[in-house]
């Protein structure tokens, strides 16, 4: 039976030793969030009838993404009983289950959360494997120097393959086939097993209760009723509500206005000692002023020497965001302005397009990053935005000497050029072994360098390349997952920047170039880049009462070229008495419609041609969210 | 103020059968219950039109038109009996042009000899295509042929004016099939032509076949060259045009009854589905026979829907009719700078004070027509 909560020792005077430390890598779909239910349940923190599906998960988009963008930590009392299977020694424990974001964008992040514990469950389904995005988690938990506890879930599936994929575990990590251990989270067989398991093999935190305190920021969230809730992990001392505290990056100063756990709602605490895992809140009003990574002290007698790891966020893909309504345009700065309240990595600055009009050139961690932000856009502010091709950051040198910082396609710079630097990445692929070939093909023609190939088991292999990032932004994704009928994973991160013979590509529209279409490409793909635009361009805009030139462009040099012919019947064949109205609220539709167009020259292009032209991704794979 | 002109229509929403193509408002069953007879048609036509006499009370009506459907589907009787309806309730004028809609399948010498006897003065045959494979993709049933036949007894049943619709833009239609037709359509010297391309209506067997590749859609390039023959060889045969799709030997010969709509002249709708102006105000009955046969039986008007133009939907629509007219669109309605783009590009010309569109301009009038209203 599990202990009444009240029984559970208080926050902020728990003896260290009883605190374990823990964090759950999976990967989208293993049942993480259904198996962190469990526990929940389990240890009495929410009852079975309070218990939303999914109680981590917060934002709507995570939800139906299936992915946790912002992590948490729950803390849990936890009982383990005499004569437990497991051997744990009985007794009183206090679990810190703290959630990771679970994709690529968010390595950082990731980091952080792994920093903030002493082990990982590594949460694989039994019936599909460890993925790529895992495996790299997996590895920064091990570099971490945490203690990974291996479970495969989903062992009621019929589908399931527990010897194989326990096999290829232990494999992975170095342990017996045996130290896997099998759950259901969906049954909750295994679970409180699991629990004892974690008791026994999570070292408890050690650090100095007498030093200065230090605490490190692993997340950082905005609410609308309390201002920014920074959750931290303290390593030594201990912070109290009455301090004042500094930000070591920054030597900000904040007033503590609370400390407390989380379990699963807030409880205010006085204090958070060595090894507990809990939130502060100081009022400030934006994340960026509580940044994920940073070491907090006390301002009084605070620490000098601040934790490792602080790295300031950098975006690495661009793209331009409009709004397709110019009117909008406040709308959206308003928009961006809230959401950086809760991101501290997004970064944006005004931008005027010729052919857009004016919004805003965003910064992201990444492509996924970039998706959910245009998706709160729409979503919650209700806008309907244009999105321009992502782009990387390319250094741009002149023979001159000057070097140019180039985000946006726009401003790369005419004249003569020295060198082009672009960034590129380490990059891994989980797939079946049957792909090997397809996979290698596709890498080949993004300008990939294969580093290396290790089975995982008889038939997955794991792939390592250095791409080029923009190659990745592209459309790489979608390409390795349709050629390898979904099953491949893909996990990367930037390591390094390149130089490379890099072009950038106009397209004109009768003769008046488009700066929303303008792309930097390798220039061995630039004729395909400018012939595939172009095609896709003869079929969205509609044909003009004049004939419509397409051209692909590198500098003066046209490198392909499509044409709309001109219209030659636009009237209706028929008008009688019952076809008026018709015709009549037909042709105020059409009127409406031109409001929509955007002029290049005298080319009306319907909005939808820029979305078209832009989104990389084919309609069909789109419209299934 | 001289009240407008006024003309009232009739529909008869029976088929013998349904053209694949076609989405106006008919049915093949005979018996449709409740009143929606093909046989009680004209029992409920004439009480609308004494409906239509309380609200308008006498006004003569100078075109009546009976549309469908197959209007001549029905016994002449039935329609001559509608037709006295209209004369009692409301008033004929003396020269009022008084026009059926006929299948060359649904006529004998004797059904047109008794509705030229019962005042009928115009016949318009649908004969859509002179080619057979052409005929077959319409799911048109007649032969050919019959066009002429059908013609020839209008004709010695004493009717002047006989009209010949047509179809261009048909799946599998060539130019010279078109070309063909055209001069099938002209050797029965019709005083007036109506070529309309091929429009694929959402809900029709069509569309369907459109949309699972069955049928080729109409290419827009291939219905422009096939618009340019039928006005080279129309005009050729002492044929002009008078509005983007209507071509008449003579003004005389041009269908009044239509020129009232594009005149946003006032008409009555009677039958299923019929749609009505009066001043401003648009009103439209209900679709199914058996419906509207049920309010009129009560009592009370069949109508579905209506609206009341604002005076900007007024103005659209001016704009819309008129500039697809020969006479053309006042220059008062549109902005001199709009009309001197127009005009610049050769799509219209400016006669007296009056804007009119070009060869080139009928074939883009809907672009004028945005153009000169946004």
């Amino acid at each position: 039976m599990t202990p009444p909560v009240s029984a559970a020792p208080a926050p902020g005077s728990t003896d260290p030793s009883i605190i374990r430390n823990f964090c759950i890598i999976a990967h989208i779909d293993h049942g993480k969030s259904t198996l962190a239910d469990r526990m929940l349940q389990l240890t009495g923190v929410v009852d079975e009838r309070a218990a939303r599906a999914q109680y981590l998960d917060r934002m709507d988009i995570e939800r139906e993404r299936g992915i946790t963008i912002k992590s948490q930590a729950v803390r849990m009392p936890w009982t383990v009983p005499d004569g437990n299977a497991e051997g744990a020694e009985p007794g009183q424990y206090v679990l810190n289950m703290i959630d990771t974001p679970g994709h690529v964008d968010f390595t950082y992040e990731v980091s952080r959360s792994l920093e903030a514990c002493e082990a990982a469950v590594l949460l694989v389904d039994a019936a599909q494997g460890i993925e790529a995005q895992t495996l790299a988690n997996l590895y920064l938990a091990l570099g971490a120097d945490l203690h990974v506890i291996p479970v495969l879930n989903k062992i009621d599936l019929p589908s399931a393959q527990p010897e194989k994929y326990a096999a290829e575990l232990a494999g992975i990590i170095g342990c017996d086939v045996d130290d896997v251990l099998q759950v259901s989270a969906k049954t909750g067989f295994g679970v409180e097993a699991l629990l004892n398991e974690i008791v026994t093999q999570t070292p408890a935190p050690v650090g100095d209760p007498d030093a200065p305190p230090r605490a490190l920021i692993f997340d950082s969230v905005y609410d609308i009723y309390r201002g920014v809730v920074t959750y931290v992990r303290v390593v030594d001392g201990k912070l109290s509500h009455r301090d004042r505290i500094q930000m070591m990056s920054t030597g900000a100063v904040h007033e503590m206005l609370e400390v407390g756990v989380i379990s699963p709602e807030p409880v205010k605490a006085d204090h958070l000692g060595v090894g507990e895992v809990g939130y502060l809140i100081t009022g400030v009003k934006d994340v960026r002023q509580s940044r994920v990574g940073d070491t907090v002290t006390s301002q009084h007698k605070g620490a000098t020497e601040a934790l490792g790891g602080y790295k300031h966020p950098v975006p690495m893909v661009f793209a331009g965001l409009f709004p397709i309504d110019g009117d909008d345009y406040p709308t959206l700065r308003d928009a961006l302005d809230k959401l950086q309240l809760n991101d501290a990595s997004l970064a944006y600055e005004p931008e005027t397009s010729g052919a857009l009009g004016f919004g805003f050139r965003c910064g992201f961690l990444g492509l996924l990053h970039m998706e959910i932000t245009r998706d709160r856009l729409e979503r919650e502010f209700g806008l309907e935005l244009i999105s321009t091709a992502p782009s990387v950051v390319y250094e741009v040198t002149m023979e001159d000497g000057t070097l140019h910082r180039v985000t946006n396609p726009s401003e790369y710079p005419t004249g003569k050029i020295a060198e082009v630097r672009e960034p590129v990445v380490k990059a891994t692929i989980l797939a079946p072994s049957d792909f090997i070939g397809v996979i290698m093909e596709l890498c080949q023609s993004k300008r990939g360098q294969l580093q290396g190939m290790d089975y995982l088991s008889e038939d997955r292999v794991e792939m390592r390349y250095v791409l080029p990032l923009a190659e990745i932004v592209f459309d790489f994704f979608d390409q390795l997952k349709s050629r390898t009928k979904g099953y491949a994973s893909l996990d990367y991160e930037p390591i390094d920047d390149q130089a490379a013979d890099l072009v950038k590509v106009d397209i004109l529209l009768q003769g008046e170039p488009v700066d929303a279409f303008s792309a930097i490409v390798h220039r061995d793909s630039a004729y395909s880049y400018g012939v595939m635009l172009a095609g896709k361009l003869r079929e969205l805009i509609p044909r003009q009462q004049f004939e419509v030139p397409i051209q692909a462009a590198i500098g003066a040099r046209v490198i392909a070229r499509e044409t709309i012919r001109a219209i030659r019947k636009d009237v209706l064949a028929k008008c009688y008495g019952g076809d008026i109205s018709r015709k009549r609220k037909l042709l105020e539709k059409q009127k409406e419609g031109k409001k929509r167009m955007k002029m290049v020259g005298r080319v009306e292009v319907p909005q939808e041609a820029f979305v078209a032209a832009l989104s990389t991704t084919q309609p069909a794979e789109k419209s299934k969210k | 103020m001289p009240a407008a002109a006024f003309g009232v229509y009739l529909h008869v929403p029976f088929c013998a059968t349904r053209c694949g193509y076609c989405d106006f408002n008919t049915y093949t069953a005979t018996e449709l219950g409740g009143g929606g007879a093909q046989a009680e048609w004209a029992t409920w036509a004439e009480a609308e039109v004494a409906l239509a006499a309380c609200t308008v009370g006498r006004r003569e009506a100078e075109t009546v038109f009976f549309g469908g459907g197959t209007p001549t589907l029905l016994p002449s009787a039935d329609l001559v009996r509608a037709l006295d309806a209209v004369r009692r309730e409301l008033g004929l004028a003396a020269d009022a042009e008084v026009t059926t809609e006929a299948n060359p399948d649904s006529v004998t010498p004797e059904s047109l000899a008794a509705l030229r006897e019962g005042g009928f003065t115009r016949v318009s045959f649908g004969m859509q295509s002179a080619v057979p494979h052409v005929l077959r993709v319409l799911e048109r049933t007649h032969d050919p042929e019959g066009v002429a036949r059908a013609v020839a007894w209008a004709r010695e049943a004493g009717f002047a004016e006989v009209s010949l619709d047509l179809i261009y833009g048909t799946a599998g239609e060539s130019l010279a099939d078109w070309r063909r037709s055209l001069e099938a359509a002209l050797a029965c010297e019709p005083d007036h032509v109506s070529a309309y391309s091929l429009i694929v209506e959402g809900g029709t067997r069509l569309a369907r076949q459109v949309r699972s590749g069955l049928v080729a859609a109409p290419e827009e390039d291939d219905l422009a060259r096939k618009y340019e023959l039928a006005d080279e060889l129309l005009t050729a045969a002492g044929l002009s045009w008078y509005e983007v799709s209507n071509w008449a030997r003579t003004p005389a010969a041009r269908c009044r009854h239509n020129e009232l709509y594009w005149e946003s002249a006032d008409w009555w709708g009677i039958g299923p589905g019929a749609h009505s102006h009066l001043d401003g105000e648009r009103w439209w009955n209900l679709k199914h026979p058996s419906a509207w046969a049920g309010r009129l039986a009560a009592g009370e008007s069949p109508a579905d829907g209506r609206e009341t133009l604002t005076a900007d939907d007024r103005h659209l629509e001016r704009v819309m009719l008129e500039l697809r007219h020969v006479s053309g669109l006042p220059l008062a309605l549109a902005p001199p700078e709009r009309v001197d783009a127009v005009v610049a590009r050769g799509l219209a010309v400016r006669r007296d004070d009056r804007l009119v569109l070009t060869d080139r301009g009928r074939l883009l009038a809907d672009a004028v027509v945005r153009e000169l209203v946004a």
